[in-house]
């Protein structure tokens, strides 16, 4: 089945600003194997390998040169990079900074350091948290096994050094049970001692790992110039974020596996068109999704 | 933006009057022109966002008239003019824009074709020169009208760019409903001007507004009491959302509150 159109045919759009730069500063590997990954991390995929502090400050300065807005590092697991700390702390030296993680890693002395990090800088240092499920049962199946338990134990010991995490849920259930879950979700985050729970709830997309857990994109969920008629592209993240990862510049977070989503060396020269080709791009399109917070 | 309307004349060097939505609480709005006059204001302006949250937005518009108070558009002002279906506050998340449409639907009810007219010749912004500086006021950020300018999610390097892109040395907006202000590296300065129809999310029920005093570029924020008791009891009059005057009556914010970062959250009750 096609997960993509000829680069000619489908509607480009614009780089409007640089407001937001990914980090993929884990690469593609991961403790956990989660089987709905869009990238397909695990503890042996070195498609995207691990950025070094060095090279991520580089991109740093070039995205403050560039006006950034804020900053985000992702993976892979980001905990699983030795020197994220310091990383985070070059970051929110510049700008706003989140992290995305599993919580698995997070251990109460971690803690304390990212919440001295978050303590000298005048921005919001974010953690956004993945979980799937508000029992095991709904989530383990799909992260693995174990995984509620840990997640929650790590959300536990943010929200004990003071921050508000941010539950990040991928849909893996119909639109009509949407209000009913993240009731949920809050319900039991209340019930672990996380009194302000914040649930931001992602789209699946249909690639990596997921296309054989579920199903990959069909022809007719790739857009076309019609689709963005009349269509602000302000609302499309592509147009004003990159990603940057081992291997370069990136359209968006979540076609780094596509080599033709891959823009540039640089950030700079990473600001141009990009042709909205992708069964990916349809499902940000349909849903007006962006990773940001 | 589209419509930036450019102002010259000598009163401009004089005390200026910021204020920022009012979002119909037109007890809040009374209070803060009062103050304003009393400082001897030489010109006011008010950022746009006249209806939403509280309750009977006509009152607004005489206030604004009497006051000679030039008013640009918000993402409220100009969902009205054009009978859109949405505030177009610019919220993702479901559980604020559950609250968002019960404002704004209330708000809509109670506009009249006049007010939507008039809503409609309001500029997107307003430039003008003070003290050799150059003035953009705005609602949300220079660029867009519902951008969120907070402060622990903004960069220099992104509030110069900003600045440099509008070619202003002082940026003054409103939007988020928490004032702040910032000097950035190079002299341009960013100033929100916060709210003077809600509450900073501080557990105070007094509302702020922005004061440039004659001769200064930094911004005094001016914390205005009135009697919230009987905005409260007027807005359960009109059967508003209890969380509405909850927020009202305890200066916490109780809704759409998953659009802060989590510095300006962590700062609140909930």
């Amino acid at each position: 089945m096609r997960s993509s159109i000829p680069l000619a045919q489908a509607p480009a759009v614009p780089a409007l600003a640089l407001d937001t730069v990914w980090f993929q500063v884990a690469g593609t590997l991961c403790n956990l194997r989660c089987r709905h990954c869009f990238i397909a991390c695990g503890p042996t995929n070195r498609a995207h390998d691990y950025m070094d502090r060095e090279s991520v400050r580089g991109h740093l300065r070039e995205a403050e040169s560039l006006g950034v807005r804020d900053v985000y590092f992702t993976g892979g697991e980001p905990f699983l990079h030795r020197d994220l700390v310091g990383i985070l702390d070059d970051a929110l030296r510049i700008a706003p900074t989140s992290v995305l993680t599993n919580a698995t890693l997070l251990t109460p002395a971690l803690v304390r350091e990212l919440a001295a990090l978050r303590d000298a800088s005048r921005y919001s240092l974010e953690m956004r948290v993945s979980l799937d499920g508000i029992t095991p049962e709904q989530n383990d199946p799909i992260r693995g096994p174990g995984t509620f338990d840990d997640t929650l134990r790590g959300a536990q010991h943010l929200s004990d050094g003071g921050f508000l995490p941010i539950i990040t849920v991928t849909q893996t259930w119909d639109d009509a049970d949407d209000r009913r879950l993240r009731e949920g979700f809050h319900a039991l985050l209340r019930a672990r001692g996380i009194e302000r729970p914040r649930v931001k709830i992602l789209p699946l997309f249909k690639i990596g790992r997921e296309a054989s857990r579920t199903r990959g994109y069909a022809p007719e969920e790739l857009l076309t110039p019609a689709h963005m008629d009349g269509y602000d592209p302000w609302l499309l993240q592509c147009s004003t974020s990159r990603m940057v990862t081992s291997r370069g510049v990136y359209v968006c977070p979540i076609l780094i596996n596509v080599p033709s989503a891959r823009m540039a060396e640089t950030l700079g020269a990473s600001l141009r068109p990009f042709p909205l080709a992708h069964g990916a791009c349809h499902t940000c399109w349909a849903t007006g999704a962006t990773c940001r917070n | 933006m589209t419509r930036i309307a450019t102002l010259q004349g000598d009163e401009l060097e004089g005390g200026i009057a910021l204020l920022g939505g009012p979002y119909s609480n037109h007890r809040a709005l009374r209070a803060g022109l009062e103050d304003a006059r009393r400082r001897g204001a030489a010109r006011i302006f008010c950022l746009g966002d006249l209806g939403g949250f509280g309750p009977n937005p006509g009152a607004i518009y005489p206030l604004l008239a009497a006051r000679d108070v030039t008013t640009i558009a918000g993402n409220y002002d100009r969902s009205l003019a054009e009978r859109l279906h949405d505030c177009g506050c610019g919220y993702t998340h479901p559980d604020d824009n559950h609250y968002a449409r019960l404002s704004y639907a209330y708000t809509d009810r109670h506009t009249t074709d006049e007010q939507r007219a008039w809503l409609g010749t309001l500029p997107d912004g307003v430039r003008f020169e003070r003290g050799g500086r150059r003035y953009l006021l705005c609602h949300g950020s220079p660029r867009r009208t519902n951008e969120f300018l907070w402060e622990s999610a903004c960069s220099d390097a992104f509030l110069l760019r900003l600045a440099r892109d509008a070619e202003a040395d002082t940026i003054v907006c409103t939007h988020t409903g928490l004032h702040w202000q910032r000097l950035l590296p190079g002299g341009v300065r960013v100033i929100n001007v916060g709210s003077i129809g809600r509450p900073a999310n501080d557990g105070r029920p007094n509302v702020w507004y922005a004061w440039l005093a004659p001769g200064s570029e930094e911004a005094a924020f001016i914390p205005v009491d009135y009697d919230h008791e009987a905005m409260a009891a007027e807005m359960e009059a009109e059967r508003l959302p209890a969380p509405f005057v909850e927020t009202i009556r305890g200066g916490w914010w109780t809704t759409c509150l998953e659009i802060l970062p989590a510095r300006e959250r962590a700062r609140g009750r909930f």
